[in-house]
């Protein structure tokens, strides 16, 4: 049976933690389907980090690794990968949508000749045809589609972030490890990187933070920000932003939270002045509880906020962030 | 010698028109463009506009033609690009493109520029605000087997090659390649500049080029989907909003946050 092969990225020498949901997402399709659900990653790790891949549900891990891979060379994995599908010819390829995933996936199907399915937040398979079906938001947001896939494989399938929880961890779980071998020429790689900057920001990164406050056009400049930073640092938490607001240059682009931007699935999410457009949406519609201030009652946010405040933020924020300090100290 | 530049763009439905207006058309599974509110050109397209166009002011002699595809333009709308300062449009219209999905789009995009001989760069929005595939220009890169770097915030280019900052979640990766390439685009690489009077005056005088199926060398059999729609459907918010309300806003506040430690939020 062909495989369901996963793009298995790695953070700082382990499996990044995309990796547990497209495995788990994997392991929905081949419940049915009965492929074999495959990490393929393209740097050795440790035992430890193949077993744990098999533990969270892949029958087997392929390993392969060259120099221009460990340097994140997307046209190295789009050949490595474009060499493991004409061995393994899977049906299915599962990325995430991370900078590598979108890239990767996205260019394999061209080169191979089949379909993709962008930000997809659910997959299943048609009874009929065998074929897997996606939902996906389109229209930014504003409308959810269902797609199946026609004839050609693999199916590339690039699943949002957060969309799939991650199976529970079963220590009797066994599986195999195969080492690949891939050769990659000059043809191949028509990119040099030339360096990898990391900008950090102090604190907190986005995608990690338990707590968010965001903070759109509704706070009229870049001042009032410093309050949000001051709310953010009371919960441990991050502050971010709409796209309009970033565009304005108030904050700068890695604030951005949104379709095109971060997607983020704190705890708690905190808006002050955001409309609430399903572009923005999109980015913190994973959150657990949404909670707005806006002096518009008719604004989106309050469609999908759990708790929210009508009125003006200038006035609220300050009583609810010490009131906040105040409940949190005790 | 300037650099000849193409940059692909896409008539959309208005992304800024009221969430309620998106209705959708049940017999041809399609987005119903609101009542009264005009189409736009995508908002990343007219990002690559500006990216090509800075290098237009920078690199003297450069040309930037602008090509689309679509089933039923309106003029006013996909000339834009030339009254912000584009020098020509090339437009392929077909009935059959108002269906066509992503993977045709490719092949439509990807044989016209095949018509424009000696490109140096190719600029195209990361993704568009109707379907958002994003991956239509990493099909053009493919097809024309030319180099792909995505999400550039900043480019660098000279007659042979080209640098671009690939914006990742936080920070960038500095990447070099040789002409000709394909360079994506989002907002990050700046504002698209208003199109000034005399922009828009050049603009009516120009007409865009109109080809067709024929003329690219395509047949309505090269042009077959990848992916088939099945349903699409307006999301329904399940969540009730409690609305906390004091005598004053600052007492709103207040009964916000007492609210959330209350209700185990905090």
């Amino acid at each position: 049976m062909p495989d369901i092969l996963i793009l298995t990225e790695t953070e700082n020498g382990i499996p990044h933690s995309s990796a547990g949901e497209l495995i788990a997402a994997g392991r929905k399709l081949a419940n049915v389907l009965g492929n074999n659900v495959c990490s393929v990653i393209m740097e050795e790790l440790e035992e430890t980090s193949y077993e744990t891949l098999i533990q969270l549900g892949a029958d087997k891990v392929y390993v392969t690794s060259h120099p221009e891979l460990s340097n994140g060379n997307i046209d190295a994995f789009v050949s490595s990968l474009e060499q493991i599908c004409i061995q393994k010819k899977p049906t299915i390829i599962l990325t995430s949508r991370t900078y590598l995933g979108r890239n990767v996936g996205s260019r394999i199907a061209y080169r191979l000749g089949s379909g993709i399915a962008q930000d997809c937040i659910d997959v299943s398979v048609d009874e009929e045809t065998s074929r897997v079906i996606v939902t996906r938001p389109v229209y930014g947001g504003n409308a959810i589609a269902k797609f199946i896939f026609t004839q050609d494989d693999p199916q590339v399938i690039i699943l949002r972030l957060k969309a799939f929880e991650i199976n529970e961890v079963d220590p009797n779980r066994t599986g195999s490890i195969e080492k690949l071998n891939i050769e990659l020429d000059e043809q191949a790689i028509k990119i040099n990187m030339i360096e990898t900057v990391k900008e950090e920001s102090a604190g907190i990164k986005l995608e990690d933070a338990p707590v968010i406050i965001a903070g759109g056009r509704g706070l009229g400049g870049p001042e009032p920000f410093k309050q949000l930073e001051k709310l953010a640092n009371i919960f441990n938490g991050a502050v971010g932003a709409s796209r309009a607001v970033c565009d304005a240059g108030w904050v700068d682009h890695s604030f951005q939270i949104g379709l095109t931007g971060k997607q983020v699935a704190p705890d708690i999410y905190i808006t002050i002045g955001i409309s609430g457009a399903s572009q923005h949406m999109a980015g913190c519609l994973g959150s657990k509880n949404i909670i707005a201030i806006n002096n518009d009652p008719d604004a989106n946010i309050f469609k999908d906020a759990s708790y929210g405040v009508v009125g003006d933020w200038e006035k609220i924020l300050p009583s609810f962030t010490e009131t906040i300090q105040n409940l949190l100290e005790s | 010698m300037g650099l000849k530049i193409v940059v692909c763009a896409k008539q959309v439905i208005d992304p800024d028109a009221p969430s309620a207006s998106f209705k959708i058309n049940q017999a041809n599974l399609s987005i119903m463009p609101p009542e009264g509110i005009p189409p736009v050109v995508n908002g990343f397209c007219e990002n690559a506009v500006e990216a090509a166009l800075k290098i237009k002011d920078s690199v003297p002699g450069t040309t930037v033609t602008v090509i689309s595809i679509g089933s039923s333009f309106v003029l006013d709308v996909i000339k834009k690009p030339l009254s912000m300062g584009a020098d020509q449009i090339i437009l392929v219209e077909d009935q059959n493109i108002e269906n066509a999905d992503p993977f045709s789009t490719t092949k439509i995009l990807s044989a016209t520029i095949k018509t424009i001989p000696d490109f140096d760069l190719i600029i195209c929005g990361q993704q568009a605000s109707d379907w958002d595939n994003a991956h239509v220009p990493m099909g053009i890169s493919e097809t024309l087997k030319i180099p792909c770097l995505n999400s550039a915030k900043e480019i660098s280019i000279d007659e042979e090659t080209i640098i671009v900052k690939s914006s990742i979640s936080d920070g960038y990766i500095s990447l070099k390649s040789r002409l000709p390439a394909l360079v994506t685009v989002n907002n990050e690489i700046g504002e698209p500049r208003y199109p000034t009077l005399k922009g828009i005056m050049q603009a009516s005088r120009k007409t865009p080029e109109k080809l067709t199926l024929e003329d690219i060398h395509l047949a309505q059999s090269d042009i077959s989907p990848k992916m088939s729609l099945l349903s699409l459907s307006i999301p329904i918010s399940n969540s009730q909003c409690e609305i906390l309300e004091g005598e004053t806003d600052a007492d709103s506040g207040k009964l916000l946050a007492l609210k959330l430690r209350e209700d185990k939020i905090i």
